[in-house]
C-alpha cells in the first residue's frame, strides 16, 4: 500500500521500516497535540466568557503592559528559530556540538521567557492581581500560565534530551523525540501567538 | 476522636474518617453498611493477596500480566477491571432501590449523606470505571487482530493507559475505606461540590479519580486511533474494516476530543477547591455555567464513546450468527461517523432549564433528535442482516436482539426529552433516571456482553456455558424490564431522581417492581460469576484451539486461540471485506508460509505500573492534603517517564524456529479436528475448526 512518509528528517534508510516506525510515532504526537490544543481552545474559551467577571477588581487595562509581553513574543519566536536551525544541524550537520549548541540556545531563550513572564505574574500579584480576587484573574491565571507550565515541561525535555545526545547519540530513537520535541516546541508558539493576539492585545485595545 | 492525626504525615486524616471508626460511636445500619463495604475491600484485597502468596502466582502476575505490553492481556486486565467496578456498582444499585422502596414516610435504613455517595459513587464508576475500562479492554484486544496487526500503535502508551484507569478505579476503592465519596453526584456540579458547600473529601476525591481515568482514556483513545490509521495490513483499505473497527475508530476520536474537556472542568473545580479561584463559585465573578458547558461538552460525546464500541459488536454478532455479510455496510460507516459529528453539536439538552434563550434550545433540541436518524439506519441495517439469514440464537445474538428492541425504546424516550417543553415537565425525575438506563443498558452493558461471550473462546481458547449465559441473559433483560419501566411511570408522576425519602404513598407498588428488578439484575450478575465458574470447570470440553469456533468473518479467526503473542506468523493479505470467511469458502486458509521471519515483539515494562502507582498516590496525597505523598507520586511519574527515553532495548526478538514450533502445533491441532457444520457449534464437537458450507 503506497502511503505518504513524514517528510521531515530522514531516519535511516529512506522507507524503510525505522522510516515507517518514525511516521507512526509522529503521527500519534501530532493527535496528542491536537487533543493539547483542545485543552487550550476550551481554556480560551472560558477566558472569553469570564471577561466580564471582573467582580470590581483590576481588568485588563490596570494590569497587562504591551512591553514585556512583545519581548516574550520575540523570544519565543526566536526560540522557535533557534530549534530550527537544531534541526538543521541533526539532519546536515557533522556532529553534536553544532546540535548541542542549537538545542542550548533554545533552552536559553524560554528560560528567559519563563523568568520574564514570572516577573509579569509578580508584577500583577504587587498590584493585588491574584487569581483568587475574581473569575476573570482565574480564567487569566487558568490559561496564560498552563502556557508556562507547557515552556517548563519543554525546557525540561530540551535538557533530558540534550543528556541522551552526549550519553547515547544521535540514534532512531533520539532522532524521533527530538522530532516531536521540535512539534512541541512549535505548538506552543502557535498557542502564545493566541495568547498575546487574545489575551493581551485583545485586553489592552477593549 | 476528632482532630488531625499527624498532620505533617497524614495531612487532614482524622480517625472519625474510618467508616469502621464512624460505625463503632454511632452504630446505625448505614454507618454499618459503610463500614461493611470498607471492610469488604480491605478483606477482598487480602484474599487475592492470600491466594496469590498461597499459589506462588506474585511473580507470574507480575511479569506475565502486569508488567506485560501484549495488547492481548492489556485488554484483558481491562475487562476484569470493568467486571469488579460492575459488581460494586451494581450492589450499590441495589442498596438504592432498597433504601427508595422501604423510605416511603420513612426515614429508610441509609441517611441521606450515605444514599448520596451511592449515587454519586454508582454513577462514576459505572461511566468511568465499568463501561470504560471495558470497551477500552475490548478494542484493545480485538482491534489488532481485526486489522492483522502484531500490536497497537505505541506498547508502552497502552500500559501507561490501563495503569491510570486502574489508579482511579483505586482512588474510588480508598474512599470506601478512608474518608467518604463525594455526594455531588456523577456529575459533580459546583457550586454544590465547590469549596464553600463542600469542604470534605468526598468532591477531592471524584476529582482525582475521574481526572486520572479520563488521562488513561486520552490515551487509549490516541492510541487505538493511530494502531487502526498505521497499522493495517496489506490490503485492509477503510472501506474494508471490520465493523468493529469502524465504531472503534470513531469511539477513540471522540475520546481524544472529548476527554480535554472534562479534563479541564476537574482541572479547575481542583483550583478553586485548592487555591481558592473562582472559575464556578457563587462569589467573584465565577460562573457555573462554565462547569456545565465544559462537563456535558464531554458528557454528551461520552454517550457515544460508551454507545458506539456496542453497535460494533452487534454489527459482527448479528452478521457472523446470520451467516451472512452485514447488510448496509457503507451506510453503517456513515451513520457511525454521522453520530460521533453529531455528538459534538447536543450537549445544551442536559441543562434545557438552564436559562438560555427558547432559539437556543431549539437548535440543540432538533440536533439531539437529529442523531435518532443515523442510529435508526443501524437498527434497520441489523435488521436486514438477519433477514433471510441463517439466525442461530446463540448467547451474543440474543444480547443483540434484546438491545434491539429494548434500545428502541429508550431512543423514543430520548426523542421526548429532546423536546424542550416537555424536557421542563422530566428534567431531574425518574424519567430522565429511566431513559439514560435504557440506553446505557441495552446499548452499553448488553453489548459488552454480547462481546464477552463472543470473543472469549478467542481469548482463552474455551467457550463459555451456554446454559448459564442464557440464565445470566434472561436475567439482565428481565431485570431491566422490571427496575426501569416503573421508573418512567415515577418520573412522569413527578418524582425526582436522586430521593432518599418518599413522602407519595401511591409511588410503593412501582418502587416495589423497581426494588425487585434491581435483584434480578443481582442475580444476573451472580449467574455470570456462576457461567464463568461452570465454564472454567468444563473447559476441557468446550476447547477451541483452532480458534474458529463460530464460523467467524473477520481476521481474528484465522489465528489460534488464544493468539500467539505476535498474533500473526505472517501479516496477512486482505483483497475484500470478510477476507476470513470467504478464504474458507475458497479453500484452504491455514496453509503454512514458505519460510518464517523473527518478529519483534514489545519487551515488557515495569514502568507502566509505576506510573500508575505514582498517580494513585499523588491523587491520594491530593485528596487528604498530604503534600509531600503528591509531590513524590508528580515527580515518581515523571521520572518514570524520562527514564523510560533512555530505554534502548524495547523490543524481545521471537525466532523463526519458536515461531514455527508454534505455529506447526496450531496447524496440527487445526488438520486434526474435524470441521463442524454450524449447528454443532454449541455441542463438544466444536474444537474451532469451521465447516465451509456454502453461504
Amino acid at each position: 500500500m503506497s502511503r505518504s512518509v513524514h517528510v521531515g528528517l530522514t531516519l535511516g534508510e529512506e522507507g524503510g521500516p525505522h522510516h515507517q516506525q518514525a511516521e507512526s510515532d509522529l503521527f500519534g504526537f501530532w493527535v496528542f497535540l491536537m487533543s493539547d490544543a483542545l485543552v487550550f481552545a476550551l481554556m480560551f474559551a472560558t477566558y472569553g466568557a469570564m471577561l466580564v467577571g471582573t467582580a470590581g477588581g483590576p481588568g485588563p487595562r490596570d494590569l497587562f503592559e504591551l512591553k514585556p509581553t512583545l519581548i516574550e513574543t520575540a523570544l519565543l519566536l526566536a526560540s522557535s528559530f533557534t530549534w530550527g536551525m537544531a534541526s538543521i544541524s541533526l539532519k546536515y550537520g557533522d556532529g553534536k556540538p553544532g546540535l548541542l549548541a542549537w538545542m542550548g540556545t533554545t533552552l536559553l531563550l524560554g528560560m528567559c521567557f519563563l523568568f520574564m513572564e514570572a516577573n509579569d505574574f509578580a508584577t500583577m500579584f504587587a498590584k493585588g492581581a491574584f487569581p483568587a480576587r475574581s473569575g476573570f484573574l482565574s480564567a487569566f491565571f487558568g490559561l496564560v500560565p498552563l502556557h508556562g507550565l507547557h515552556v517548563l515541561a519543554g525546557c525540561i525535555w530540551i535538557l533530558v534530551m540534550a543528556v541522551q545526545v552526549i550519553l547515547i547519540g544521535t540514534d532512531d530513537r533520539t532522532k524521533t523525540n527530538l522530532l516531536r520535541l521540535g512539534l512541541f516546541w512549535h505548538f506552543l508558539d502557535v498557542i502564545w501567538i493566541a495568547v498575546f493576539s487574545v489575551v493581551f492585545l485583545g485586553g489592552l485595545t477593549r | 476522636m476528632s482532630g488531625a492525626v499527624l498532620p505533617a504525615v497524614l495531612g487532614r486524616f482524622e480517625w472519625i474518617d474510618l467508616p469502621f471508626v464512624r460505625a463503632w460511636e454511632n452504630p446505625t445500619i448505614s454507618e454499618i453498611i459503610g463500614a461493611g463495604a470498607g471492610a469488604l475491600v480491605v478483606v477482598g484485597a487480602l484474599a487475592v493477596a492470600g491466594l496469590l502468596t498461597i499459589t506462588g502466582r506474585w511473580r507470574w502476575l507480575w511479569t506475565e500480566w502486569l508488567t506485560s505490553l501484549d495488547h492481548k492481556k492489556i485488554g484483558i486486565m481491562y475487562v476484569v477491571l470493568a467486571f469488579v467496578m460492575l459488581s460494586r456498582a451494581l450492589i450499590e444499585a441495589v442498596l438504592m432501590r432498597m433504601q427508595q422502596a422501604i423510605a416511603i414516610g420513612h426515614p429508610g435504613f441509609l441517611t441521606n449523606d450515605h444514599f448520596a455517595q451511592l449515587f454519586s459513587t454508582h454513577g462514576s464508576i459505572m461511566i468511568f470505571f465499568m463501561a470504560m475500562p471495558f470497551l477500552t479492554g475490548l478494542m484493545n484486544y480485538v482491534v489488532p487482530l481485526q486489522i492483522g496487526a502484531r500490536d497497537v500503535a505505541f506498547p508502552w502508551a497502552n500500559s501507561i493507559g490501563l495503569a491510570l484507569t486502574a489508579a482511579g478505579a483505586g482512588l474510588m476503592m480508598a474512599s470506601l475505606v478512608i474518608g467518604q465519596f463525594s455526594t455531588g453526584g456523577w456529575s459533580g456540579y459546583p457550586p454544590y461540590t465547590g469549596l464553600a458547600f463542600s469542604p470534605d473529601v468526598g468532591p477531592d476525591y471524584w476529582i482525582w479519580a475521574v481526572s486520572i481515568g479520563s488521562l488513561g482514556s486520552t490515551i487509549a483513545g490516541i492510541n487505538i486511533a493511530c494502531t487502526i490509521y498505521k497499522l493495517r495490513c496489506p490490503g485492509m483499505t477503510f472501506m474494508r474494516l471490520p465493523m468493529f473497527c469502524w465504531t472503534s475508530l470513531c469511539t477513540s476520536i471522540l475520546m481524544i476530543f472529548a476527554m480535554p474537556p472534562l479534563t479541564v472542568a476537574t482541572a479547575l473545580l481542583a483550583l478553586d477547591r485548592y487555591l481558592g479561584f473562582h472559575f464556578f463559585t457563587n462569589d467573584l465573578g465565577g460562573n457555573v455555567m462554565n462547569f456545565a458547558n465544559l462537563f456535558w461538552l464531554f458528557g454528551h460525546p461520552e454517550v457515544y464513546i460508551v454507545i458506539l464500541p456496542a453497535f460494533g459488536v452487534y454489527s459482527e454478532v448479528v452478521s457472523t450468527f446470520s451467516t451472512k455479510l452485514l447488510y448496509g455496510y457503507t451506510s453503517l460507516v456513515i451513520a457511525t461517523m454521522t453520530i460521533a459529528v453529531l455528538s459534538f453539536t447536543v450537549w445544551v439538552h442536559h441543562f434545557f432549564t438552564m436559562g438560555q434563550s427558547a432559539n437556543i434550545n431549539a437548535a440543540f433540541g432538533i440536533a439531539t433528535m437529529a442523531i435518532g436518524v443515523p442510529t435508526g439506519v443501524k437498527i434497520y441495517d441489523w435488521i436486514w442482516t438477519m433477514f433471510r439469514g441463517e439466525v442461530r440464537f446463540t448467547v451474543p445474538m440474543l444480547y443483540s436482539l434484546a438491545f434491539m428492541t429494548t434500545f428502541v425504546i429508550g431512543g423514543v424516550t430520548g426523542i421526548v426529552l429532546a423536546i424542550p417543553p416537555l424536557d421542563y415537565v422530566f428534567h431531574n425525575t425518574l424519567f430522565l433516571v429511566a431513559h439514560f438506563h435504557n440506553m446505557l443498558i441495552p446499548g452499553t452493558l448488553y453489548g459488552m456482553l454480547a462481546a464477552y461471550n463472543y470473543w472469549f473462546p478467542k481469548a482463552f481458547g474455551f467457550r463459555l456455558d451456554e446454559r448459564w449465559g442464557r440464565r445470566a441473559f434472561t436475567c439482565w433483560v428481565v431485570g431491566f424490564y422490571l427496575a426501569f419501566m416503573p421508573l418512567y411511570v415515577l418520573g412522569a408522576s413527578g418524582m425526582a431522581r436522586r430521593t432518599a425519602e418518599i413522602f407519595e404513598p401511591d409511588f410503593r407498588p412501582w418502587l416495589y417492581v423497581a426494588c425487585g428488578g434491581a435483584f434480578i439484575l443481582l442475580a444476573a450478575l451472580g449467574s455470570l460469576s456462576v457461567q464463568l465458574w461452570v465454564s472454567v470447570r468444563d473447559r476441557d470440553e468446550t476447547r477451541v484451539t483452532a480458534g474458529d469456533p463460530w464460523d467467524g468473518r473477520t481476521l481474528e479467526w484465522s489465528t489460534a486461540a488464544p493468539p500467539p503473542e505476535y498474533n500473526f506468523a505472517v501479516l496477512p493479505t486482505v483483497t475484500r471485506r470478510d477476507e476470513f470467511y470467504e478464504g474458507k469458502r475458497d479453500g484452504n486458509p491455514y496453509s503454512p508460509p514458505v519460510r518464517y521471519d523473527r518478529i519483534e515483539v514489545p519487551r515488557g515494562s515495569i514502568l507502566g505500573p509505576a506510573i500508575g502507582l505514582a498517580a494513585m498516590s499523588c491523587g491520594f496525597g491530593l485528596v487528604w492534603h498530604m503534600w509531600w505523598l503528591a509531590g513524590l507520586g508528580l515527580t515518581g511519574a515523571a521520572a518514570a517517564i524520562i527514564a523510560r527515553s533512555f530505554v534502548r532495548r524495547t523490543d524481545r526478538i521471537i525466532s523463526p524456529g519458536e515461531i514455527e514450533a508454534i505455529e506447526r502445533r496450531w496447524l496440527t491441532a487445526v488438520h486434526e479436528h474435524r470441521p463442524i457444520s454450524r449447528e454443532l457449534e454449541r455441542t463438544r464437537a466444536n474444537h474451532g475448526v469451521a465447516e465451509a458450507m456454502p453461504t
